[in-house]
């Protein structure tokens, strides 16, 4: 394949925006913010070349680029997408410039930094997504810490300092894990490819040879530091605080980019590579993610506070894509892949309309609201999109998801028990009782807190802006999601592939 | 002795002979330039310039200095040249050159311009003593070495006598020091009655005969260990670190820190090596004489030292003391490198101490530079510093980000290359002790980040405005950390080529 370097272009765009960013002064935020925007709408641009580029007929990895990095070790920089990853990466190119528009108002102090680090980040995300090397992947995967901290810690709520610091002991806590995996997989490759490499095509081939024993811890040290990322219950704890002391755009990336980075990398490594262990797990894993899915759900359900009733809820939504992965039949992981786009955008939405009111009122608490519909129309519109969206209604980009993972996992002769998905399908229904009752405590009724009447205006033209994309994309996923799971087909079907030949044996 | 040994010797110790004469010179010239003192800086860069010339110049070369000529004795002399040593004698010159422009800009130092002269004096003596330790190979000359080196350090920790904390620091590290080089020169005494010499590599042949006292011989191995365990402040031997670092001025605890340790490091391994190896193997490990478990000592001490380091680290607030915990757990991960036996382990601990060298120094830097206004290093101080002085703030974030080990900066490498060690010789269980103390310091290095950006102050603290020349002398810290941490093939390569320690 010819060498094709788009992929360095989106990978350099942000970052040499960013640093372009330190160089301009502080008393111009409007500059800052301005040319913040522009460059990461010039990262959108150029993934979407790469998606009219891609070639969905293939699947292979295209657009691979690949220079050799490190001699000594077999390290390149290897880059390259499959319709997956390229999903990831248009969602995080699209909501990139979102959060920066959205934060316009919201982030007032430090704009410089705040743009240095929301870019910065980006350039983690797109190359989490992109990277064909292990090495360069951890890279990425540990760049995106410090930013992130600094996101949380420095604009974040009260108790900020401390969700930064939990969650970044947690998450390097579980990334160093599977940097000690890397290692010996890669020694362990050396074996039979001849030398050292960290080359995940490579990779690919040797790690379903690991012996089983070993197969299993490296296995879990993959699983653990994706599953924290991801969170699978009950490694959620760092996700209610970080989610609720982050600014409204650190929310929306860490809800719709950050999170599909553990899921992504189960996909992407754990079952690829150590398949025959990812199909004896799969049921105890599973089980996980219905525990995440209904206790996700239930105490989403009594949170006083908006954004931490949207935090849980992120815990369920993604205890479905999980089920969904280790499900492992097509229509399932399919679904777990349009349902992290899905959750992307939905729970990005509802972390921004939450953010929209509380930069009106500085008060989330649901009990403070009440009748806000009268004051409000086209906010309580919008809002009731998202949390419908959010819910699975037919018709929108949530239903999809979940009745394709439903589905498959009912099917799935991995799991080998329609528990699962009867389980999982209660999820549902609390999800509707969450956010419905929410929704009808915060917008229906009468206006009983004064303070509303002078403080609630209707959504701005600016807010519109932010949240129409996000809205088209939820109802075009819900009414004609060929477009997107045409893209992740081929993908999806060789993974699952590279699953099933090494595992026939095993499931029969 | 013949005279074209003695000039063969003596061209071989160049360096040596060099940072002598510079001593000499310094001595000298205190005592011609009364007034104007800074003419003895300028000597001392001038001194280590050329050491350091005449270190890389020695680069391809090896051989043995002082050989009584009996080769078949396998008598191979006191001191030995080699690419190990080379590598470490430039990591020592090159911490001495960067703690001379220290010094140029501590206030601490500059209180006691007028004994300026003295105290580069001191430094060379340790210098000297470093350079005599890397590459010894007798025990007497070992003993000798390390005894310049911690009897010109015991005066310089309390060197400015400001305050009692730094009298306290001189007279604790004497002390501890006095204790342990007593055990060393004690065991050190039971080889020489059991083995009759005082030659490593004669003792290397000796230890193989079958009626060795082992237990004896072991309890001389702990002795002697305790000795090189107490320059490179591993556990137990670390007790003085804390106090002395803390006490002693910001320029010698850097050198301490750095320095000293290398020194350390290499007489460990050059001792370790030379006395016991019997042969290598294909795949680069070392086949050890069966007289002495060195790997089990080694991996317990340094999850011992470690773990230790992170966990006290975690509870202190003054920067300079936790720096010193820090650079106790360091010493712990270097360790790691030496408890694999292997060629592929002494290759990262290299890449390590070239690494270690750039980033704790950079921290003490800016440590200093920042105590040097604010007169504190207590971490409380140091809240809203992130914006007060962006530069000092994200440089000391960058250095303790590549401490702790994060990517992309070379403190990353540093560890990579341990782990792959590791991970080759089947440590793995090492090798996730050391990753869950690199998240135990992750806490205490993030804290000080914390600090400087998330902590609001409560008074307003002034702009810390650093001169031209300490900005370069940072950047030139700094700048290393990024290229290495992306572009590590040349210091790889490098480290690779030095790992030859002659002998075998």
């Amino acid at each position: 394949m010819e060498q094709n370097h788009l992929l360095t272009y989106l990978l350099l765009t942000p970052i040499a925006g960013s640093l372009l960013i330190l160089f301009l002064k502080e008393e111009n935020p409007k500059l800052i913010r301005w040319l913040g925007f522009l460059i990461s709408i010039a990262a959108f641009i150029i993934s979407l070349f790469v998606y009219f580029g891609f070639d969905a007929s293939a699947a292979d990895f295209q657009f691979q680029d690949k220079i050799l990095w490190i001699k000594s070790l077999n390290v390149s920089y290897f880059v390259g997408v499959d319709g997956i990853s390229l999903l990831l990466i248009l969602l995080t190119t699209f909501l990139t410039p979102l959060t920066l528009l959205s934060s316009w108002k919201a982030i007032e102090k430090k704009v410089k930094m705040f743009t240095f680090m929301m870019l910065f980040l980006e350039t983690g995300m797109i190359g989490v997504f992109m990277s064909l090397d292990m090495f360069l992947f951890y890279i990425f995967w540990e760049a995106m810490l410090i930013p992130m901290y600094f996101i949380i810690g420095i604009w974040g709520g009260e108790q900020r300092i401390y969700a930064s610091v939990k969650f970044f002991i947690y998450t390097m806590f579980g990334s160093l894990l599977m940097l000690v995996a890397i290692i010996w997989l890669a020694v362990y490759a050396s074996g039979p490819l001849g030398s050292f490499t960290t080359n995940l095509l490579d990779l690919y081939k040797v790690g379903p040879s690991v012996p089983r024993e070993i197969q299993s811890w490296m296995f879990f040290a993959f699983l653990l530091s994706f599953a924290i990322k991801v969170p699978i219950f009950p490694l959620h704890t760092w996700l209610p605080d970080a989610h609720v002391q982050a600014p409204t755009a650190g929310s929306v990336i860490l809800a719709g980019v950050l999170l599909k980075m553990g899921t992504y990398g189960i996909l992407r490594f754990c079952l690829p590579l150590f398949p025959q262990s990812a199909v004896y797990y799969a049921p105890f894993i599973s089980m996980l993610a219905i525990v995440g899915i209904i206790y996700g759900a239930l105490v989403a359900m009594v949170q006083p506070d908006m954004k931490k009733l949207v935090a849980y809820s992120s815990v369920a939504h993604l205890g479905f894509v999980v089920l969904g992965i280790f499900a492992m039949t097509e229509e399932a992981v399919q679904g777990a892949v349009i349902q992290m786009i899905n959750h992307g955008l939905s729970t990005g939405a509802l972390f921004l309309l939450v953010g929209v009111i509380y930069e009106r009122t500085h008060s989330r608490e649901i009990a403070y609201y009440g009748g806000i519909a009268k004051l409000i129309p086209v906010y309580c519109a919008v809002l009731m999109i998202t949390s419908l969206s959010s819910i699975g209604l037919p018709g929108l980009n949530g239903f999809i998801g979940e009745f394709l993972i439903l589905l498959g996992s009912f099917k799935s002769s991995v799991l080998n028990s329609w528990w699962f998905t009867v389980f999982a399908a209660s999820g549902v229904i609390f999800a509707a009782v969450y956010l419905l009752w929410m929704y009808q405590r915060v917008v229906f009724g009468t206006v009983k807190n004064p303070e509303l009447q002078n403080k609630l205006t209707d959504m701005t033209a600016r807010e519109l802006i932010v949240i129409v994309p996000i809205l088209i994309f939820i109802v075009w996923i819900g009414i004609y999601p060929s477009t997107f799971l045409d893209m992740t087909r081929l993908s999806t079907e060789k993974i699952l592939r590279s699953v099933g030949s090494f595992t026939l044996s095993l499931v029969k | 002795m013949e005279l074209s040994n003695l000039s063969h010797s003596l061209n071989l110790l160049l360096p040596e002979l060099t940072l002598s004469i510079a001593l000499l010179v310094l001595v000298l010239f205190d005592l011609i330039f009364h007034h104007d003192k800074k003419i003895i800086s300028y000597v001392a860069l001038i001194g280590l310039l050329a050491t350091g010339f005449f270190v890389i110049n020695q680069f391809s070369l090896s051989g043995f200095a002082f050989s009584t000529g009996n080769e078949s004795y396998r008598n191979f002399g006191m001191i030995t040249i080699d690419s190990f040593g080379s590598f470490f004698k430039l990591i020592v010159i090159v911490a001495s050159v960067i703690i001379v422009f220290f010094s140029l800009s501590s206030d601490e130092i500059k209180k006691t311009s007028e004994r300026i002269g003295e105290y580069y004096a001191l430094i060379f003596g340790m210098i000297l003593g470093m350079l005599f330790m890397i590459s010894a190979t007798d025990l007497i000359l070992i003993y000798l070495s390390v005894e310049l080196l911690s009897l010109s350090s015991y005066v310089l920790a309390g060197f400015t006598k400001l305050r009692e904390r730094n009298s306290e620091a001189s007279l604790k590290y004497m002390i501890y020091g006095s204790v342990s080089s007593g055990l060393m020169l004690f065991g050190i005494s039971l080889v020489y009655g059991m083995t009759g010499t005082t030659n490593l590599y004669m003792i290397n042949s000796l230890i193989q005969i079958p009626h060795l006292n082992l237990f004896t011989f072991s309890f001389a191995m702990i002795l002697i260990f305790a000795g090189i365990g107490y320059k490179i402040s591993s556990a137990p031997f670390h007790f003085w670190t804390p106090d002395v670092y803390e006490g002693a001025p910001i320029t010698i605890t850097a050198f301490l820190s750095v320095a000293s340790k290398a020194a350390g490091f290499a007489l460990l391994i050059r001792f370790v090596k030379i006395t016991f190896v019997s042969y290598i193997d294909t795949s680069g490990f070392w086949q050890l004489i069966h007289v002495f478990d060195w790997k089990t000592l080694i991996v317990v001490i340094s999850i011992f030292t470690m773990t230790l380091g992170n966990f006290s680290a975690l509870w202190q607030d003054n920067l300079k003391r936790m720096l010193a915990y820090s650079s106790i757990a360091h010493a712990g991960y270097i360790m790691l490198g030496l408890a694999v036996l292997s060629n592929q382990g002494l290759t990262a601990m290299l890449i390590y101490f070239a690494v270690y060298l750039l980033m704790n120094l950079g921290a003490f830097l800016v440590v200093m530079l920042i105590a040097n206004k604010i007169n504190s290093e207590e971490i409380d101080d140091y809240d809203g510093l992130g914006y007060s002085s962006p530069f000092l703030a994200a440089s000391l974030a960058i250095f303790l980000i590549s401490l702790t080990g994060l990517p992309p900066t070379a403190g990353f490498i540093g560890k990579l290359y341990l782990f792959v060690a590791l991970v080759d010789a089947n440590m793995i269980g090492l090798a996730v002790v050391a990753l869950l103390n690199t998240v135990v310091s992750l806490y205490y290095y993030v804290r000080v980040l914390k600090h400087m950006y998330l902590t609001k102050p409560e008074t307003a603290i002034p702009e810390i405005k650093t001169s031209k020349p300490n900005t370069i002398l940072v950047l030139v810290l700094l700048i290393p950390i990024f290229i290495f941490g992306i572009y590590f093939t040349p210091l790889v390569d490098l480290a690779k080529g030095c790992i030859t320690i002659l002998g075998l």
